[in-house]
C-alpha cells in the first residue's frame, strides 16, 4: 500500500502538449477516480503513473520514491485495461498466474495465490477455461485477478467496465467497490461514467484538456463545483445555466435578474462577479420544483415531457427563448405548450463568472 | 425473382469465365493430364502410338533393392584386397545384368553402400539420378524451411519497430524478392565464381590471403550448400513481410500488460509474440516448404544439376526428363510423385500445428 504524488506532471507527444502540469496527492488506501471528457488526457495520465508513457516533466512519487525513470515492473503497480489484455492462448489460471510464473515463483505458492484471487473474485469454476470461452465480465474478472495476485502497491484501472453492458457494469462496479474495501489498496480509476465516479471514488479528479479542474470528494464536487466546467460535467441531466445580469453585490450575496426570473440573491463565493456585469446562474434540474399558477421564480412554457416513472423530465422554454430542464420527482403529465412556473432555493443555486 | 437471380448469376459467371477458363486450361487440366500421362509411354514427339503401361514409370523411378555381398576370398580363404587395402567384392553387374537368380535387381545400379563387419550391403536403385534428386530436394527443404523461417522472423522482429528510417530497411530486405529469381541466380553465379568471384575475394581479403579460393558451384560438396544459402537470401524478405503482418495483429496492450508484469524480452516473445504468431507460423512453414520442393530455376541457371548430380532436384528432373529427354510420361510421373510428397507433408504439418483445445 502506498501513496502517490503527482507534482507538476507534464506530457507532450512531439509538439502536442497533452498533460499540462498536473498536481495530485493520492493518499494510501484511497480510491481516486479521474474523470473528464474524451481526449482530456485521463488515460495518458494513468499510463504515465504505470510507466507505459515517458514523463516529459514534473515528478511522480510512489510510496515516497521518485519513480519517473523506473520500469513499470519496478513501480509496484498493477493495471487493468479496458480491452482486458488477457493472453488468449492461456487458460484463466495461467493468465492470473502470469506475473508469478515469469518471476519464477514455486508452484505451491502460485497455486495458493491464484486460488485466493479466484475466491475473492468468485471465479474458481472458470480457472481451466480459455479466454474465448468467457463473457466480457468474466474476462475483466480475470484481468483483475491477474492484478490482485501481484499484490501491488497501487491498482490502476483504465475504463475497466466500458466494454460491458449496463447491467453487468453495475454488478462489476459494486464488485470493484467491495474489492477496494477488502484489499484496502490504493486505486486509481479512469472512467467517463459519472455514476462510476460518484459511487466508487473517495476523491474525484476532474480533468479537462490536460489540466485539473477540481479535486474533491464526490459530494463536494456535486454540491460545490469550483467552476462552470465541473458544474456542467457532473450530474445528470446536467446543470441548467442561465446568463443573468448582476444588479448589486450585497456582502456575500449577489442580486441577479433575468427576463424570466424574479430577482434573487445568490452567494457569489468571491468569484469575479461585478454589479452591472453578467454572470451565469446554475441550478440543477432536480432542484427545480413546479408551482401552480403564475407564481414561482422562473417562468416559461413546457416544450417536451419525458416520463421515466420515478421522475418526469420537463424541457422548459423560458420567456426569453432559452431552454432549461427540470427533473421532477413524481410522475405527472405537463401538457406541451402550457405555461409553467418553477421554484428553487437560491441557496442551492450557483453563480459563476462568465467564461 | 428467380429469373433475376439466374440472370445476375449468369453475368457473374460470364465475368468469372476468363479467369476461371485460364485456371482450368493451365492448372486443372494439366494436373489431370500429368496424372493420366504418367501411366503411359507418351513421348514429346514420337511416331509410335501412346500405350498404357501401368505403373511401369513409377517402378522405373522408384525401384530400389539391396544386396549384401561377402568379400572375395582367395583359395586359402583370405580376403582379397584392392590396391588401397579395402576388401574386394564381386562385381555388382553380375547380379544386376540378366542374372536369373536376382530378377528384382535387373537393370539397377549402385546408389550407395555401407559395410557391416566384412560383408557390405549395397543399396541399388533403378534410377540413381532420381534418387539423388529426391535426397537433395529433401535436404534443401529440411535446411531452408527452418533457417529461412527463423531468419525471416528475426528480421521481422527487428524491423517491427518505430525507428527513423525503418522503411528503408524494410525495402532493402524485400528487394531480392522483387527481382526475378533468374536474374538473382545469374548474379550469384558471379558471386560464387571460382576465379575472381565476390565471395572468394571477400574471404581471401578477410583472412589476409590464407583462404584458398573454392569453386563453389563446381565442387560436389559445396554446390548444394551454395544454392541453399542463395535461396534463403532471396526469399527471406517475402516471409519477413508475412511475419510482419502477423506481428502487427498482436494487440499492443498485451505487450503493455506483459511489461507491467515484468516480463523480460525473451519472456515477452515466448508468452506473447510467439503464441500470437501461431497461424502465421503455419502459413510461413507451409509456403516455404512448397516453394522449396519446387526448387528449379536456381538449379537450371546455376548448375544444371551438376557437378556429379550433386544438385539434382525433383522438379529439375521432371523438366529435364519431360523436355530434355522428351520423356513426357517419365516427367509426368515425377510431377505426380512430387505432388504426393508435398500433399503428405502439408497434411502432416497441418496435423502437427493444429489448434489444440
Ligand atoms: N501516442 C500518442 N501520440 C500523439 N497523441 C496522443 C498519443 N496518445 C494520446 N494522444 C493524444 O492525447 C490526448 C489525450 O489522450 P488520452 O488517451 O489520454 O485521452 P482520454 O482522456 O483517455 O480519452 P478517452 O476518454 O477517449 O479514453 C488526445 O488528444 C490524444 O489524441
Ligand atoms: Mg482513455
Amino acid at each position: 500500500m502506498a501513496d502517490v504524488k503527482l507534482r507538476g506532471l507534464r506530457k507532450s507527444f512531439g509538439a502536442v502538449d497533452v498533460i499540462k502540469g498536473v498536481d495530485i496527492d493520492i493518499a494510501d488506501g484511497e480510491f481516486v477516480v479521474f474523470v473528464g471528457p474524451s481526449g482530456c488526457g485521463k488515460s495518458t495520465l494513468l499510463r504515465m503513473i504505470a510507466g507505459l508513457e515517458d514523463i516529459t516533466g514534473g515528478t511522480l512519487e510512489i510510496d515516497g520514491v521518485v519513480v519517473n525513470d523506473k520500469q513499470p515492473k519496478d513501480r509496484g503497480i498493477a493495471m487493468v485495461f479496458q480491452s482486458y489484455a488477457i493472453f488468449p492462448h492461456m487458460t484463466v489460471r495461467e493468465n492470473v498466474a502470469f506475473g508469478l510464473t515469469i518471476n519464477g515463483l514455486a508452484k505451491a505458492e502460485k497455486d495458493a495465490k491464484v486460488a485466493e484471487a479466484a475466491r475473492i473474485l468468485q471465479m474458481e469454476h472458470l480457472l481451466d477455461r480459455r479466454p474465448s470461452q468467457l463473457s466480457g465480465g468474466q474476462r475483466q474478472r480475470v484481468a483483475i485477478g491477474r492484478a490482485i495476485v501481484r499484490d501491488p502497491k497501487v491498482f490502476l484501472f483504465d475504463e475497466p467496465l466500458s466494454n460491458l453492458d449496463a447491467a453487468l457494469r453495475m454488478d462489476m462496479r459494486m464488485e470493484i467497490g467491495k474489492l477496494h474495501q477488502s484489499l484496502d489498496a490504493t486505486m486509481v480509476y479512469v472512467t467517463h461514467d459519472q455514476v462510476e465516479a460518484m459511487t466508487l471514488a473517495d476523491k474525484i479528479v476532474v480533468l479537462r484538456d490536460g489540466l485539473v479542474m477540481q479535486i474533491g470528494a464526490p459530494m463536494e464536487l456535486y454540491h460545490n463545483p469550483a467552476n462552470l466546467f465541473v458544474a456542467g460535467f457532473l450530474g445528470a441531466p446536467s446543470m441548467n445555466f442561465i446568463t443573468v445580469d448582476v444588479q448589486a453585490i450585497e456582502g456575500d450575496l449577489a442580486r441577479v435578474s433575468h427576463p424570466a426570473l424574479e430577482p434573487i440573491a445568490v452567494a457569489h463565493k468571491g468569484r469575479d462577479i461585478r454589479a452591472g456585469g453578467k454572470a451565469v446562474l446554475g441550478v440543477r434540474p432536480q432542484y427545480l420544483a413546479p408551482v401552480e399558477g403564475p407564481a414561482g421564480m422562473l417562468h416559461g412554457t413546457v416544450a417536451l415531457t419525458e416520463r421515466l416513472g420515478s421522475e418526469t423530465v420537463v424541457d422548459v422554454t423560458l420567456r426569453d427563448g432559452s431552454k432549461i430542464i427540470a427533473a421532477i420527482g413524481e410522475d405527472r403529465v405537463y401538457p406541451t405548450g402550457a405555461g409553467i412556473g418553477l421554484r428553487f432555493d437560491p441557496a442551492q443555486a450557483h453563480l459563476f463568472a462568465v467564461d | 425473382m428467380a429469373t433475376k437471380l439466374t440472370q445476375s448469376n449468369g453475368a457473374g459467371w460470364a465475368f468469372a469465365l476468363p479467369g476461371f477458363g485460364l485456371m482450368v486450361v493451365f492448372i486443372i487440366l494439366p494436373f489431370f493430364f500429368a496424372f493420366a500421362l504418367s501411366f503411359t509411354n507418351q513421348r514429346l514427339i514420337s511416331p509410335n502410338p501412346t500405350a498404357y503401361v501401368g505403373a511401369a514409370n513409377y517402378r522405373q523411378l522408384l525401384g530400389v533393392g539391396t544386396i549384401t555381398l561377402d568379400p572375395l576370398r582367395d583359395d586359402a580363404g583370405a580376403v582379397q584386397r584392392a590396391a588401397d587395402g579395402s576388401p574386394a567384392y564381386p562385381r555388382l553387374r553380375e547380379f544386376t545384368r540378366a542374372n536369373p537368380d536376382y530378377p528384382q535387381l535387373d537393370g539397377m545400379r549402385e546408389w550407395f553402400s555401407f559395410g557391416r563387419g566384412e560383408s557390405r550391403t549395397f543399396v541399388l536403385a533403378r534410377d540413381v539420378v532420381f534418387m539423388k534428386a529426391i535426397v537433395n530436394t529433401v535436404i534443401f527443404v529440411l535446411v531452408v524451411a527452418p533457417l529461412q523461417g527463423a531468419l525471416a522472423l528475426g528480421l521481422a522482429l527487428l524491423i517491427n519497430q518505430r525507428l527513423r528510417g525503418i522503411n528503408l530497411f524494410r525495402a532493402i530486405y524485400f528487394m531480392p524478392v522483387v527481382v526475378s529469381i533468374v536474374v538473382v541466380s545469374l548474379l550469384w553465379r558471379f558471386i560464387y565464381s571460382a576465379d575472381g568471384g565476390l565471395l572468394n575475394n571477400m574471404l581471401t581479403g578477410l583472412s589476409f590471403g590464407l583462404f584458398t579460393p573454392v569453386d563453389w558451384l563446381g565442387t560436389p560438396s559445396t554446390a548444394l550448400g551454395s544454392i541453399i544459402a542463395m535461396s534463403i537470401w532471396q526469399a527471406v524478405g517475402f516471409h519477413m513481410v508475412i511475419w510482419l503482418s502477423g506481428l502487427q495483429t498482436i494487440s499492443p496492450t498485451l505487450y503493455e500488460a506483459a511489461s507491467i508484469e515484468g516480463a523480460t524480452k525473451w519472456q515477452t516473445f515466448r508468452y506473447v509474440t510467439w503464441p500470437g504468431l501461431r497461424n502465421t507460423a503455419v502459413l510461413v512453414l507451409i509456403v516455404i516448404t512448397m516453394q522449396a520442393f519446387a526448387l528449379f530455376a536456381q538449379i537450371d541457371v546455376m548448375t544444371k544439376g551438376g557437378p556429379l548430380d550433386s544438385t539434382q532436384t525433383i522438379v529439375f528432373q521432371a523438366v529435364d526428363r519431360g523436355y530434355g529427354k522428351q520423356d513426357i510420361s517419365g516427367g509426368s510421373a515425377i510431377s505426380v510423385i512430387l505432388f504426393c510428397i508435398v500433399l503428405t507433408i502439408s497434411l502432416i504439418q497441418r496435423y502437427l500445428t493444429r489448434e489444440r483445445t
